[in-house]
């Protein structure tokens, strides 16, 4: 099984890396940008079954730091009968 | 008198780990013993523990985060538990916050830069036993060199972190972005300190400054008055 863990920043933790990227994207001539925050994607292949528990559990000791940052589980579905 | 028994923690990436060895046999007299982060255990009978700055782990996942949860760290936070005092420098800070043993997290610079100068600090509590060889409000000059060195907690944990004393050193610069300048905490009990700044390059004059050697002496001083 698929699985996506998508860590962020918590609201209000400043992001200095977003900030620069925001910078940089005005830079470039990109308007019109209000915010930009920079997070993480770690994409997982667990075994099936696992439960959201688990997963909890292996963001909360280790994917995510809980002081600063939220995480989302996406789990992705099945691809469908791949050649 | 005991001879002081101490262990320095080398994880792969450390740095600081041989200046860390040479600042504590300086000052106390023998040399501490060297501990790999795959160690099963720590050796017994210790009386101070010591993790080192660096890059463990190439700082993958977050600083320090990897290096947490090494073998070695369980032993750590074992005997931090007991009440062995534990000295986390830089990398060694950011350890000791993502194990749990301090509170915090540390963030990237502010300006994003790796900062690398001598900065002046505030003893904000001569009370602790790595602090009693200082002045209560001296001024001292440490060096740092880190780039995620922006101490970050929620307003509540600041909040009791002051109200309790337990930040141990302040920043008298904006150095890094870190919340109210601290560069420095205590554990609740007392006995474990993290801080960013590196007191192991500040033990002799030929380092162009020796402020950190009473932080060494105030370990060694409170065990042996022990």
């Amino acid at each position: 099984m698929k699985v996506r863990i998508h860590v962020s920043l918590k609201p209000g933790v400043l992001d200095p890396q977003g900030r620069a990227v925001h910078h940089a994207l005005e830079g470039l001539g990109f308007g019109g940008v209000e915010d930009v925050r920079v997070g993480r994607l770690i994409e997982l292949d667990v075994a099936e079954g696992t439960s959201d528990e688990r997963l909890d559990e292996m963001c909360r000791k280790l994917l995510a730091n809980m002081v600063i940052e939220n995480y989302r589980i996406e789990k992705m579905p099945e691809t469908q009968g791949a050649a | 008198m005991a001879e002081f028994r101490s262990a320095v923690v080398t994880f792969p990436g450390s740095n600081c780990d041989r200046d860390m060895a040479v600042a504590l046999e300086k000052v106390a007299g023998t040399a501490p013993i060297r501990v790999w982060h795959g160690d099963p255990d720590l050796p017994e009978r210790l009386d101070f523990i010591a993790l080192p700055g660096g890059f463990s782990y190439g700082d993958y996942l977050r600083s320090g985060a990897m290096a947490a949860n090494s073998p070695i760290m369980r032993a750590v936070k074992r005997e931090a538990e007991r009440g062995v005092p534990v000295l986390g420098v830089c990398n060694g800070f950011q350890v000791l916050c993502e194990s749990g043993l301090l509170p915090g997290a540390l963030m990237r610079n502010a300006s994003q830069n790796f900062i690398c100068r001598t900065v002046p600090l505030r003893v904000e509590n001569s009370q602790s036993l790595f602090t009693a060889s200082y002045e209560a409000g001296a001024t001292i000059r440490i060096p740092v060199a880190h780039h995620d060195g922006n101490f970050f907690a929620d307003s509540e944990t600041l909040d009791r972190l002051e109200g309790e004393g337990r930040v141990a050193f302040r920043y008298l610069d904006t150095v890094n972005g870190s919340q109210r300048d601290i560069a420095g905490i205590l554990g609740e009990s007392g006995n474990v300190l993290g801080m960013m700044p590196h007191p192991e390059r500040a033990i002799e004059d030929d380092h162009g400054g020796s402020d950190g050697r009473a932080l060494f002496e105030s370990v060694v001083g409170s065990l042996v008055g022990a």
